[in-house]
């Protein structure tokens, strides 16, 4: 028996080592001068890939954007079709190729871990767009039907820093300074430069009206993870006496935790307000609904030049706000707000201000970031850059996808390894 | 389950233990609980969505088969259950309850993602994929043989052990994961290393699920090997008595449940991934396995058909839910429904339920040991003592 176990095996072995050296198929070109023809607008099928389903704040703002598109173009229901709970595997190529089957032009995917998965279909199937959000390849691979898309959400998280910064000195007006805390808790969900960048930018727009600010953060290694996001919101509140949360991941673990402690609340992508009336304070989200718009319009009127790399702001709508929650938040919120908005607009208020941030110490001057994703995993891109006399890390301007991944003095990582 | 009257004489219903004279029907009861269990998937439905029995049937079968991928992908997806239930299948014959075949196939997952990371820029794909299966192997191996080891030292709760070990896999991947790829988001995807495909991207794990399928059918059912497995699942002091020793064949089947595992480790990476994640790589199946693997009675064979019936009713309710916006648990629920209906049927097929009419004595149905119920087992044991005799005349192999 023992030896025709170990037959099969070499023979297994063998045949895969065979097979590897005979079966190196060709590459499949990249095609750069695709084009696109009209399609008529009752024969519009978007197909939605997400990671989770509509319980996950993340996807739910996803899938409510598209149906909201989809309706504001005046097409039908039906022709658009979301396939929910789609791992970052090989099962979410299956799922585009099945809704090419099933006559979609357009497939976009939620999450950062199915771009290869899309890529891949994009490669099979030339005539149908796919576009991705959070993905970072699309401007290297120039593939003509495979997009990026992201929005500028480092703006939109400063300014909800700017309602957390005037809430903590709400609370410590009055207070013996024994007593005063100007610390915040931070829920996030990887190491990941989106999540990094987020914090900073939160924790910067805070700083920018609450100079003694500091914020510890904790990682749960998972984007949805309701127990673990639950933990760290408490363990950030009662033991690190945090005296504001807010949050990058996407459950309600972080939003209940802070009702259940009477802590105020800045969440991500959904308003909680009626959920916690008394601690959800205001939100950030990115708006998919413009980007939707766009892409379902290039595709009726036929347009090949997308872009590779889109990435979204406040004036186009795609970086918003969700509504204050004057119970919590502190007098002149709004107002703080939106002259910070007009500041951006008029190029006079960059997020991640040199002068305004150190690290070690030290005034960040110049910044080597991977933005193109290749083999190296290596900085290629020096990223400080200055306009308007300002001089600033330039998120966003390379590439749509985040990749602020620097720690800055004021926030403390209590755990790294995710 | 007796339901006594006050009297204490008679009762309202009880409980015999039956076995059925022909197989077939068996099977009929079966395929019975299987049809409720889609008919009940169907109700459910229906009340959840207002949709018709006929849209859900429509849905079920179109998800299912409707294309030719969808027919492929449902092939491909049964293949890779197949292989983790056929991976438990020879630790359970002998009665160790191994559980562990999510970690232990992970760990197989992680060590041909490991070769990838170490050895993916200096090997050509062509030598990386063999040692990226043999180390695949390895990983498997050494996560199964330490509960073995345990079991077989000092006798340690197997089914707990294996169970825990899961988690350890788990986290020691995303570890392992978040050490390669410090600033990802979880998942760590290859370039290199991919296993070429054979017709198309499923064939070949079709082929070699089928393969191992009929290998481990054999082996079970006719190599010494598989009769001392059997011997140690019926009872280790028989086993020790006709001089098997009990700790070198749970170590041993255990190694071959560790290889197993490890192949499908590594064409879940190298062949249908290209990637690792802590949880989506095997995404649950090393679980649903246990079931498929219990389903089938331990049969390979019968295997084959219950991890398709599974993947069938999650792909078929998967597409009912797609069109549905039911959301991304609705095929666990449906899966559920099919396991609780599949199992509570074993109930029906080894009992009989009798009630008694309370009138007249003389009608009371009380079967008689039926005397030809046992020749199954009979036949068994006859089998069981001829080949106990050429083991025992026979010597070493």
């Amino acid at each position: 028996m023992k030896k025709i176990i170990t037959i099969i095996l070499v023979l297994a072995v063998m045949a895969t080592a065979v097979a590897g050296l005979v079966a190196c198929k060709k590459d499949t070109t990249t095609d750069t001068s695709v084009s696109f023809a009209p399609v008529a607008k009752e024969n519009i099928k978007f197909g939605l890939i997400t990671l989770h389903d509509e319980n996950s704040t993340y996807d739910k703002n996803f899938i409510d954007a598209a149906k909201a598109a989809v309706a504001g173009l005046g097409l039908n229901a039906n022709q658009l079709i979301v396939k929910s709970g789609v791992a970052e595997s090989d099962e979410c190529y299956q799922a585009a190729a099945d809704l090419v089957d099933q006559g979609c032009n357009i497939i976009f995917a939620d999450s950062f871990g199915h771009e290869q998965y899309i890529l891949k279909a994009a490669k099979e199937f030339p005539n149908v767009r796919f576009a991705h959000a959070t993905g970072t390849t699309a401007h290297t691979e120039l593939q003509g039907n495979f997009y990026n898309a992201f929005a500028s959400i480092y703006e939109g998280r400063y300014l909800a820093g700017i309602a957390a910064g005037m809430k903590l000195n709400a609370m410590n007006e009055g207070k013996a300074d024994n007593e005063k805390n100007y610390k915040m808790g931070y829920v996030g969900a990887y190491t990941y430069a989106e999540v990094i960048s987020g914090l900073t930018s939160f924790y910067l727009g805070a700083k920018s009206v609450c100079p003694q600010v500091t914020m510890d953060v904790q990682f749960t290694g998972s984007w949805y993870d309701v127990t673990k996001e639950n933990e760290a919101a408490k363990n950030l509140i009662n033991n690190k006496h945090c005296a504001l949360i807010s949050q990058h991941a996407d459950s309600m673990g972080a939003p209940n935790a802070c009702k259940e402690a009477g802590v105020p609340n800045v969440t991500y992508n959904v308003s909680t307000k009626t959920e916690c009336p008394a601690s959800y304070l205001i939100g950030s989200k990115i708006n998919w609904v413009p980007y939707y718009t766009y892409l379902i319009n290039c595709t009726i009127n036929g347009v090949t030049a997308v872009g590779f790399d889109w990435c979204g702001g406040i004036a186009e709508g795609a970086v918003q706000l969700t509504e204050i929650n004057d119970a919590v938040a502190a007098p002149g919120t709004a107002a703080a707000i939106e002259a910070a908005k007009a500041a951006f607009a008029a190029g006079t208020l960059k997020v991640f201000d040199v002068t305004k941030f150190t690290v070690n110490g030290q005034a960040l001057t110049t910044k080597l970031a991977d933005v193109d994703s290749d083999e190296a995993f290596a900085p290629d891109t020096q990223v400080i850059t200055t306009a308007n006399g300002i001089t600033f890390f330039n998120e966003s301007g390379y590439r749509s996808a985040p990749y602020f991944d620097v720690t800055i003095d004021g926030i403390t990582f209590l755990n790294t390894a995710f | 389950m007796t339901n006594e009257s006050k009297s204490g004489r008679e009762r309202l219903l009880h409980i015999t233990k039956r076995e059925f004279s022909q197989k077939w029907k068996a099977y009929a009861v079966r395929a019975v609980a299987f049809l409720l269990a889609i008919l009940i998937c169907g109700i459910v439905s229906t009340i959840l969505t207002k949709k018709s029995m006929g849209r859900f049937f429509y849905d079920l079968f179109d998800g299912a088969f409707g294309t030719e991928r969808r027919l492929w992908d449902l092939f491909h997806n049964t293949a890779l259950l197949l292989l983790v239930a056929l991976a438990v299948t020879p630790a359970f014959k002998m009665k160790f309850w191994n559980i562990g075949a999510e970690g232990q196939v992970l760990m197989g997952a992680l060590a041909c993602s490991a070769c990838i990371q170490y050895f993916g820029k200096t090997l050509s794909d062509g030598a990386l994929i063999p040692v990226m299966l043999l180390a695949s192997m390895a990983g498997g191996v050494i996560w199964a043989v330490i509960p073995a080891l345990f079991k077989a030292k000092w006798n340690t709760n197997e089914t707990l052990f294996t169970l825990m070990m899961n988690y350890i896999a788990t986290c020691f991947t995303a570890y392992c994961i978040a050490v390669w790829a410090p600033l990802g988001s979880g998942t760590l995807t290859f370039k290199l290393g991919h296993l070429p495909e054979v017709g198309n991207q499923f064939l070949l794990k079709i082929l070699v699920a089928v393969a191992l399928m009929v290998f481990l059918f054999v082996y079970l059912r006719y190599s010494k090997h598989g009769y001392e497995i059997n011997v140690v699942g019926e009872s280790e002091r028989t086993a020790k008595y006709v001089g098997i020793n009990v700790k070198k064949v749970i170590i041993r089947t255990m190694i071959l449940c560790g290889i197993l595992c490890g192949i499908a480790g590594f064409l879940l990476v190298s062949g249908t991934h290209h990637a690792l994640h802590k949880t989506d790589t095997v995404a649950g199946r090393g679980f649903t396995a246990i079931l498929v693997s219990w389903l089938a009675k331990f049969n390979p064979l019968t295997m084959g058909l219950t991890a398709f019936l599974v993947v069938f009713i999650q792909k078929g309710t998967g597409q009912f839910s797609t069109l549905s916006g039911l959301g991304a648990s609705y095929p666990d629920v449906m899966t559920g429904i099919f396991f609780i209906m599949i199992i509570s049927c074993e109930f029906f097929i080894n009992y009989k339920v009798v009630f008694k009419k309370r009138s007249k004595k003389t009608e009371a149905k009380i079967e008689p040991p039926a005397p030809e119920a046992a020749p199954s087992a009979e036949e068994e044991n006859v089998e069981r003592i001829e080949t106990l005799d050429q083991t025992e005349t026979g010597g070493e192999e």
